[in-house]
């Protein structure tokens, strides 16, 4: 028994020795890091460009945006990711954290745009909505004869006697969330604009009031997975709505209709002329130093900028991406392949 | 008792003996009867309501995920275009070759109608990405398929899998074009199937792959691959220390104030929340130590602290168990202390150590939380073949694919958790083998 526990010992004791000689060893497999949103995207080009077979697939982590840059801005060195995948762009602080940790080159790669959506179970009454409905029905405090008060609708056709006789009820995201925080800022932050009355207020009183969402139960909370959502919509009464990103409402299109956002409908061409107002854009961020140190990550950036990829009709589409306009795809080729450092 | 309800519920009229036979006592009686019937009842309605619950989870995970054990193939006849597959650069040239255009020439030689661009792009939709590096294989394997034309039965579409498996409905005539599947395809599919050429097969892929972003490319494979390196060293470290840990607190240690605190902090720490030590872990073992990151050393590092304490209280449990007469033969013959524990009680404690051990690591495959943090929640196509090698596990598997838009991974997250459940089952099974076995009884 004693001979035996020695031996297990010994060969824990070997496993860390060997894990201290694989410190400071170069990597061979390009480490991404990042937003949820563009995970999906993301791990289909690793996918693609690991079956080429020339590199290794590169290993992608879904940490979220903020947590994926943190990652990033750690430092120059094989420990450190690589890449870092964002649903929105990187913030002044974040980039001046990168140059103080040493991270001082960096190329920024816009991939396409992202539609949320708030959408509904088929059959239910259209449902065609404004910004400034969707404030007044999930705002935690709105205007009611010029002052703020607690949000009181219980039903749209409060809000605006054209909509539906429907109660109010929306499942999304958690804060935690960063289809929660494109939300607040493309549709709740918009909305309130068309009230003066919040525009009147200063500094963070306004920007608590256009971005808090009311509690009461007619915003449900339904977690970060966001086919859990599409499911207990599907599953629901008729007139409950979702707010999710534009790809479950692709993938889902028998069970689910999307809500017309200003008149638009959020469709494909919509999103990717802009028309369509509740878009956000997606990016990824490289780390210059890396090239050349860990293998393919040129290789990979092309790969995720060709045609077949980001381009129309590529495989990101499929997937739900929406691609840039021509012109600027090309530019945002040009400027990946000459690795153009970001300055902000 | 019997006497008494014999009493109180047969002589009601003049021939009554003893204390407790008037009428309130009667009720009293019968109160009590039922008080002690509906504590039963609740008892058993706990009960029920925990089977139910189990019957439910079972019966709506393999209801969802039985059908991700058969994938749709589609039967083609593919021509190995010399023009298109250049022989002469060997395996690199064989690896670039444009795969997707002998896929769609095989697809457009079966279906001459689809000729319009839309047509056509709804017809390569009909087979699976994944065709193209099975046709690929196929040609790196034998080489002298260039120029010949062959039947293979090919992966088809998710979007045609879900369909075959009647996960969509067919669209009535005349709804407007959309959705996942139309008309149009569904006409293909229809003759496919009138000529045989479309079988639900046994999902061989599934037990061979690892993660991948298409839902029928998928496997559990990775996963179990990586669940296996982690547990390993989850194994080697906790069961050693935690060993060594009990016996030490059971048979060495002095009984004091400072024992008494480790006592306490242990049975603490089996309390504490996973997600704690994966905090822990990337603070120690890959800020402070530079460990790799996603690696299934620093995930089995970080299980092995999240389980010791659980061995340490089961070890003790078990040696408490030994009795002391056992202990004193053995010093009554002149065994020295070590030698008592070594050769006595450590052999007789064993049964119920592996016990908890056993059980310990089931609880440590289960685990997603603390490997977040730790970046073992990560895409990894490549399976891993050392703990050093960027690696996922079992539930992480399941947890992301319950994430991802496709509807195709709905059945497989459930696929995925029946086989987790399998693995589970099959190591508490061990641990009350184990026990059955090697039980002794004084």
């Amino acid at each position: 028994m004693l001979k035996r526990m020695t031996a297990v010992l010994a060969t824990a004791g070997l496993g860390l020795v060997v894990a201290g000689t694989a410190h400071g060893q170069a990597r061979d497999q390009i480490r991404i890091a990042g937003s949820s949103t563009v995970f999906p995207f993301s791990t289909l080009v690793a996918e693609n460009f690991g079956k080429m077979g020339k590199f290794k697939t590169p290993i992608v982590e879904s940490t979220g945006t903020g947590g994926g840059i943190k990652l990033f801005c750690q430092g120059v060195g094989a420990q450190n990711s690589d890449i870092a995948n964002a649903s929105r762009r990187m913030t002044k602080a974040e980039f001046e954290q990168c140059q103080k940790a040493g991270v001082t080159a960096i190329t920024e790669v816009k991939i396409g745009f992202d539609g949320i959506v708030v959408a509904y179970k088929k059959g239910g009454p259209k449902i065609d909505l404004t910004r400034a409905q969707i404030w007044q029905a999930l705002a935690r405090q709105v205007p009611v004869d010029g002052k703020l008060v607690a949000n009181p609708y219980k039903t749209w056709n409060q809000i605006d006697p054209k909509l539906p006789n429907l109660a109010i009820e929306v499942m999304g995201p958690p804060p935690t969330s960063g289809t929660r925080d494109a939300f607040v800022e493309l549709v709740m932050d918009e909305g309130c604009k068309k009230f003066p009355v919040v525009m009147a207020l200063e500094g963070q009183a306004r920007r608590q009031a256009c971005a808090q969402i009311r509690e009461d139960g007619a915003f449900i909370e339904a977690g970060e997975n966001d086919n859990l959502i599409v499911q207990r919509i599907v599953s629901g009464k008729p007139g409950v709505l979702g707010v999710f990103g534009f790809s479950f409402l692709e993938e889902n299109e028998d069970k689910l209709s999307g809500a017309l956002v200003e008149g638009v409908v959020p469709n494909f061409d919509n999103i990717a002329s802009g028309k369509y107002p509740v878009a956000r854009s997606m990016f990824f961020y490289v780390k210059n130093a890396h090239v050349g140190v860990i293998p393919g990550i040129k290789e990979f950036i092309a790969e995720f900028t060709s045609e077949k990829a980001m381009g129309e009709n590529g495989y990101l589409e499929k997937k739900g991406l929406i691609p840039l306009p021509k012109a600027e795809r090309e530019k945002v080729r040009g400027d990946a392949a000459n690795m153009t450092a970001l300055s902000l | 008792m019997t006497d008494m309800v014999a009493n109180g519920t047969l002589s009601r009229g003049e021939g009554r003996r003893g204390v407790h036979t008037t009428a309130q006592a009667d009720a009293r009686l019968r109160k009590r009867y039922a008080a002690e019937l509906r504590f039963k009842l609740y008892g058993l309605a706990a009960v029920s309501v925990a089977i139910l619950a189990l019957v439910v989870l079972l019966a709506s995970i393999l209801h969802g995920g039985l059908t991700a054990f058969v994938s749709t193939q589609i039967r083609l006849d593919v021509e190995f275009d010399p023009k298109v597959i250049d022989a002469r650069g060997g395996r690199e040239a064989l690896l670039q070759a444009d795969w997707a255009k002998i896929v769609d020439a095989a697809l457009e030689a079966k279906f001459p109608d689809a000729t319009s661009r839309p047509a056509r792009r709804a017809l390569s939709g009909l087979v699976s990405p994944g065709a193209q590096q099975e046709l690929r294989n196929m040609v790196i394997a034998d080489p002298s398929l260039i120029g010949q034309k062959r039947t293979v039965w090919l992966t088809a579409s998710s979007d045609v899998d879900m369909f075959m498996k009647g996960y969509y409905e067919r669209p009535k005539p005349g709804a407007p074009e959309g959705g996942r599947i139309n008309e149009r395809s569904i006409g293909w599919i229809d003759r496919l199937v009138a000529e045989g050429a479309i079988e639900k097969r046994f999902n061989t892929r599934f037990f061979t792959a690892a993660d991948s972003r298409e839902p029928e490319l998928v496997g559990v494979w990775g996963g179990i691959v990586g669940s296996f390196y982690t547990l390993l060293i989850t194994l080697a470290l906790a069961f050693p220390i935690g060993v060594a840990g009990a016996i030490y607190l059971e048979e060495f240690a002095p009984k004091n104030r400072f024992t008494d605190l480790i006592e306490v902090n242990i049975n603490n720490l089996a309390a504490v929340p996973s997600i704690v030590y994966g905090l822990l872990g990337l603070a120690v073992f890959i800020n402070a130590f530079g460990m790799p990151r996603s690696a299934p050393l620093v995930g089995g590092c970080v299980l092995a602290l999240m389980s010791l304490p659980i061995i340490i209280i089961a070890g003790r449990a078990a040696l408490k168990a030994v009795p002391p007469s056992i202990r004193e033969a053995a010093l009554g013959v002149g065994a020295s202390k070590m030698q008592m524990v070594l050769h006595h009680v450590l052999p007789l404690a064993m049964p119920g150590m592996l016990t908890g051990t056993i059980l310990a690591m089931a609880h440590a495959l289960g685990e997603t939380a603390p490997l977040l943090m730790i970046g073992m929640v990560a895409f990894v196509v490549d399976i891993p073949t050392s703990p050093l090698q960027a690696a996922t596990v079992l539930p992480v598997q399941i947890f992301m694919w319950a994430d991802h838009p496709e509807r195709g991974f709905v059945e497989k997250t459930s696929a995925a958790i029946i086989v987790l459940l399998v693995f589970l089952l099959a190591m508490n099974a061990v641990a009350i083998y184990l026990r059955k076995k090697f039980e002794r009884k004084w």
